[in-house]
């Protein structure tokens, strides 16, 4: 185990920004911590390099107990959402500061920086200032910075979140590339889900100080903990039913109830692509109006609008849009092939439940 | 039809542009007025004294600045300036970074005793050292019984150069680190530096120019302080004379213009650096600052 954390809490002045947080990062893995803007994901990544002290519990880098180890003795590279380049120093003088603070000879020090120049693709600018570098390139030279005196873990605070959205799929692109060439144990943070899903190994989910859960991208996906994890990744449809004659319902819409009793409330929750829609009205079980079309690149979001008030968001693929000749105020039939009952917080999710298996192929599963 | 519709949309587009700028006129209105403005009351008067200076020639001047008295002068308000500055330097520096970069109580009442000493009148603040260590004064007896003199003596002048001199340094470095935050001290301490090696090598280059623009700025009030340094000094003339002192008494005396000039002239040797180090924030701030300035930060706890 590269990192372990056990049972780590913080409290800023009596609010606990971290509760009990306990989970490990391999040795070479790229580890994502997710959550929404304060959920002390950040929190937790200033305590691994020591900017932060926890309030309880222990932080092991190595096996090593280090929360009594300063910044400076933790052998960590650090790399600030603004970068925090020294905008006094040139790239050279940037990257060579850890090393000279290490006391590296001077020769070791130019060799080192040819190298690392070299890996980030940022020959010819060393006596380059901060602020006459590229968003993508400041980046680069922090990173190059963090990495210079061969740390044991990088650490990345929102490292995607101060490029525009252009460059920052390169640089996601670019850090996996990274990662895999230099295998050095990454932790990094983000807001994303979509970011921390493309480039991770493993996730872990925080809400408001609580981890939520740990799991590789397709394990969070297919098998969320709990409700606020299914929310948070990815878009889902969530409907408060109610249990009648054996099924749960809401408006026109019924879904399986086995076992439940007669006034029963139940949360069910599908995703967006779980929804098939046709414009053969007759085709599926439900009528509905298409309200309206979002443009997502490949894959379209339409928001359907039932007879009794209820919206449904559904993902299909900009080919299947037009095949079906679908607008705006069209009318639609649909079905849902797979939902869940979802479990409110902590308690675990039940598997998802199949609702039709007479399934045509459709395009753009999984997304 | 189209013809119709790009002739339409281009005369809207002139209409907005016009509607965004300011129309030549006010523009150069306005600078006339601040040009005019600083020539005749700032510049002219300048002017006068550095050719009224010289108007008996150099030796006249030269001799007019080597007298003894004049000499002791010069020397006193050099021994002021060189006290109270750097005193006031460590001040501004440290309360500039406690301001600026943490968290406290009574952080409003620092900030407003900072510049409380613009909102005093100098003479009050001698008057102020002579009810605390006047003969008569709170510590009058204490000190008088002990043989210590700071009225009428150079620790009263130094005093209350101090105090005047108070709020320059940390008025122009809090901004200063304001703007810069915290990011690049905590990227010193992960990659391995100490406290000190931050400071000496990251806080104090990123403050470098508003940290000379404070100092010049104190330098010269230090220099140049009369009413507060007059209360307290006793005119004593060859001991407790500073400069202004000087060019006053000289006034008074009826010496003769230049005389007074060339001490004035004196006094402002130090306006040319002024300038310079005032020039040299503007260009640092349009390039460096504004590119971290202009994203908003994700806060995260």
């Amino acid at each position: 185990m590269s990192i372990e954390l056990k049972n780590v809490s913080k409290n800023f002045g009596g609010v606990a920004a971290v509760n009990n947080v306990t989970f490990s990062v391999k040795e070479g893995e790229l580890m994502a911590l997710l959550g929404p803007s304060g959920g002390g994901k950040t929190t937790v990544l200033r305590m691994i390099a020591g900017l932060e002290m926890p309030t309880a519990g222990d932080v092991f880098i190595r096996g090593r107990r280090v929360n009594d180890l300063s910044v400076q003795q933790r052998n960590i590279g650090f790399v600030f959402q603004n970068y925090a380049l020294f905008k006094n120093m040139n790239v050279f003088k940037n990257i060579a500061f850890g090393l000279q603070i290490k006391k590296w000879k001077r020769a070791d020090v130019r060799e080192r920086i040819a190298e690392l120049l070299n890996l980030f693709g940022l020959e010819g600018l060393d006596r380059r200032y901060p602020h006459q570098l590229s968003g993508g390139q400041r980046q680069r030279v922090a990173i190059a910075r963090a990495l210079a005196s061969k740390p044991s873990v990088l650490l990345l605070d929102e490292p995607f979140g101060a490029v525009d959205a252009r460059i920052r799929q390169e640089l996601r692109e670019w850090l996996v590339r990274l990662h895999h060439e230099l295998n050095v144990t990454t932790i990094f943070v983000t807001h994303d889900q979509e970011e921390a899903m493309e480039v991770a190994d493993r996730i872990v989910i925080f809400s408001r100080g609580v981890l939520e859960q740990v799991g590789t991208p397709r394990e969070i996906y297919d098998q969320p903990a709990n409700e606020f994890v299914a929310r948070f990744i990815g878009v889902m449809n969530v409907l408060e039913t109610e249990v009648r004659d054996g099924k749960a319902r809401i408006g026109e819409l019924e879904f399986p109830a086995h076992g439940q009793m007669d006034g029963q409330k139940l949360r069910i929750g599908f995703r967006p692509y779980a929804v098939q829609i046709s414009s053969d009205l007759g085709l599926y079980q439900y009528q509905a109006v298409l309200r309206h079309t979002f443009f997502l690149g490949v894959l379209l979001r339409v928001e359907l609008e039932l007879p009794s008030g209820l919206t449904v968001r559904a993902r299909m693929t900009k080919e299947e849009y037009s095949h079906q000749g679908l607008a705006d105020g069209r009318r639609v039939s649909f079905q849902i092939r797979q939902c869940r009952v979802l479990a409110r917080e902590e308690a675990a999710l039940p598997a998802e439940t199949d609702l039709s298996f007479q399934a045509p192929p459709l395009l753009g599963e999984n997304i | 039809m189209t013809g119709i519709i790009k002739t339409s949309s281009a005369a809207s587009v002139k209409q907005s542009r016009r509607g965004a700028e300011e129309s030549p006129l006010a523009k150069w209105a306005l600078i006339a007025v601040a040009l005019a403005f600083s020539l005749v009351f700032l510049l002219l008067p300048l002017v006068n004294v550095m050719a009224q200076a010289f108007v008996k020639g150099w030796a006249c001047y030269w001799s007019s600045l080597t007298q003894p008295d004049s000499r002791a002068a010069i020397r006193l308000t050099l021994i002021v300036a060189a006290i109270s500055v750097p005193l006031n330097v460590l001040f501004g520096l440290a309360a500039a970074w406690a301001i600026a970069k943490f968290e406290f109580r009574g952080k409003s009442l620092l900030v407003t005793l900072i510049d409380l000493p613009f909102s005093v009148s100098p003479v009050v603040v001698g008057l102020m050292f002579i009810v605390l260590f006047g003969l008569q004064g709170f510590f009058g007896k204490w000190l008088g019984a002990h043989g210590i003199k700071i009225i009428f003596a150079v620790p009263g002048i130094v005093l209350a150069t101090i105090f005047i001199t108070f709020p320059f340094v940390a008025r122009e470095l809090i901004p200063v680190m304001q703007a810069t935050g915290t990011e690049q001290e905590q990227a010193a301490l992960t990659l391995g530096a100490s406290g000190w090696q931050t400071f000496w090598h990251v806080t104090l280059p990123s403050v470098k120019w508003g940290l000379i623009y404070g100092i010049i700025l104190c330098n010269a009030r230090a220099m140049g302080e009369f009413g507060a340094v007059s209360v307290v000094s006793g005119h004593i003339i060859g001991r407790t004379e500073t400069m202004p002192l000087r060019v006053e008494a000289l006034y008074q005396g009826a010496t003769g213009a230049s005389t007074v000039a060339a001490f004035c002239r004196g006094e402002l040797a130090g306006a040319p650096g002024l300038v310079y180090a005032g020039d040299q924030d503007f260009p640092r701030m349009e390039t460096g600052e504004r590119i971290s300035g202009s994203r908003s930060r994700i806060v995260d706890r």
